[in-house]
């Protein structure tokens, strides 16, 4: 009974969030219920008994969105309304629900015949950390070590993009200094 | 699921929430007297015998003080920001276990809400949810002082909670679990089994990390009185702001009993001595907070970046991999 009550009031809640996401005009609003519904849908993971995914999604999605918050606070004013300029609402509903159903479909179908199977059974006595541990380091190594592999390229360089002065610190040097410097920017640039 | 267990909990959260709140507002009057004799002052002396009584005034001060949304803020989230504070530094208090099992008339009783096999990761990430209210609260309020404060919020967010998990890591591949229950059974053998022996470099950075993450004194950017004035709280009135202090407060308590327990044995072998050593180091770690108000000053938003990313996370990193190796040969 509990398991049920808990699914509704999420399930509820993660849909409300998103729709807010996407129909709102305020960028604001619109990172906050994104932030909400992730940390919301980590619930149905609780719910199954996979506690580890769970946290790992409200840890992986907090910081992600925090990011996008980053992004937000530098491009625009978050307070205000942002203008959007629609074509036809009618064909953006039309195909965004019909998506939506097929989407539905094509996960549910395999449920609904009773075709699906797990592929790696779970082991008897080990715990939720565990059991994710061992299919990543035997059957997805590969994948894994090539994602760690992506991740540090892409580690470099931002480092090697965003670095590029990160030996000087403005407010360490003098008035003088920082006019100098700004100077042979310019001249640089023309 | 029976209903015993059902009534169990709810006592269990109503008793958690009532002492907290209530630690929460008396840790204001504590650190107002520790700050007042370390800076040779009384403190609050009028209200009540030495003062104690200035918890009440505050409180009835903050309840019954008009509750400003000044115009140009955004107000649903404005009004919803003070909420994520509070609810979620309560929220992480629910896999923490505050006391060894005990019973009374027969019925024993685990003071923890939800004993879960990844209890410390759970207060970890849902402490760190906390931040998001700080960050809307900043966000919401039209104003400049507070945008920064916001800037600030996220910057710390990003770049400690790389330093709170790395560190963590070591200690986790020692026990094994990340059970909070765990650890402290795997230090139970007494003082000479604590995990800051062994992971002398873990606990320093965690404790740094915890200073960074209740945006406490050297940290305090977020709300840095002298520059921002009160940062995100700028624009906030009464109640609302209330909540933020009992946010804070809450979370100082409750990285005090996680850092007691994965590094200071916790309550030991569960015997009464060990459950009053665990509020003794609880309370020593929330003093030190108090300390390092009184005798440090605030660093640099770009000192504290550069103590994050070119200190504390190489060491975590080596410590980690050193961890890796003595465990492995």
């Amino acid at each position: 009974m509990f398991e049920a009550i808990a699914f509704y009031l999420f399930a509820i809640l993660t849909i409300v969030m998103f729709t807010i996401t996407v129909m709102t005009k305020q960028a604001l609003f619109a990172l906050t219920a994104l932030a909400a519904g992730m940390i919301f849908v980590s619930a149905f993971f609780f719910i199954l008994g996979a506690d580890f995914l769970g946290v790992v999604q409200i840890i992986v999605y907090t910081g992600a969105v925090m990011a996008l918050y980053a992004f937000g606070m530098m491009f625009f004013d978050t307070t205000r309304e942002v203008k959007e300029r629609n074509g036809s609402s009618l064909i953006v509903m039309g195909l965004s629900t019909l998506s939506a159903v097929f989407t539905v479909v094509i996960f549910s179908a395999p449920v609904v015949s009773s075709k699906i199977e797990s592929i790696y059974p779970t082991i008897e006595g080990a715990t939720n950390s565990q059991s994710v541990g061992m299919v990543l380091f035997t059957k997805y190594l590969v994948p894994f070590e090539l994602a760690a592999v992506m991740l540090l390229v892409a580690m470099v360089a931002g480092i090697v993009l965003a670095g590029k002065k990160m030996d000087r610190s403005l407010t360490l040097m003098a008035e003088e200094e920082i006019l100098l410097s700004q100077e042979a920017n310019k001249k640089v640039i023309l | 699921m029976d209903m015993a267990y059902l009534i169990e909990t709810i006592v269990k959260i109503v008793v958690i929430m009532l002492i907290f709140s209530a630690l929460a507002g008396l840790g204001t009057y504590f650190e107002r007297k520790v700050l007042a004799f370390m800076q040779r002052r009384l403190g609050p002396m009028s209200v009540g015998p030495y003062g104690l009584l200035q918890v009440a005034a505050d409180g009835i001060k903050l309840f019954t003080k008009e509750d400003i949304i000044p115009t140009n803020v955004v107000a649903p989230i404005f009004k919803f920001a003070p909420v994520i504070t509070a609810a979620t530094a309560f929220m992480a208090a629910a896999a923490i276990p505050f006391w060894p099992q005990f019973t009374v008339f027969g019925y024993t009783v685990h003071p923890i809400v939800a004993d879960t096999e990844i209890g410390l990761l759970y207060v970890l990430a849902v402490m760190a949810i906390g931040l998001y209210g700080l960050l809307l609260g900043g966000m919401a309020s039209a104003n400049k002082f507070s945008l920064i404060s916001a800037a600030r919020t996220s910057a710390i967010f990003i770049s400690y909670e790389v330093v709170t998990g790395l560190s963590l890591l070591a200690p986790i591949m020692i026990v094994g679990s990340f059970s909070l229950i765990d650890f402290n059974n795997y230090q139970a053998g007494g003082i000479t089994h604590w995990l800051v022996w062994t992971q002398p470099v873990a606990f320093i950075l965690f404790w740094i990390a915890a200073f960074a993450e209740t945006g406490r004194t050297p940290f305090h950017l977020i709300a840095n009185d002298h520059e921002i004035i009160d940062g995100f709280g700028t624009e906030y009135s009464g109640m609302r702001w209330g909540l933020f202090f009992i946010g804070e407060y809450a979370n100082m308590f409750f990285i005090s009993f996680v850092i007691a327990l994965v590094f200071l044995g916790g309550f030991g072998d569960g015997g009464l001595m060990g459950a009053l050593a665990l509020i003794a180091k609880v309370s020593f770690f929330f003093f030190f907070f108090l300390w390092t108000r009184a005798a440090w000053p605030d660093v640099r938003p770009d000192q504290l970046m550069w103590l994050c990313w070119k200190v504390l996370m190489p060491l975590a990193v080596i410590n980690v991999v050193v961890t890796g190796l003595v465990m492995m040969f």
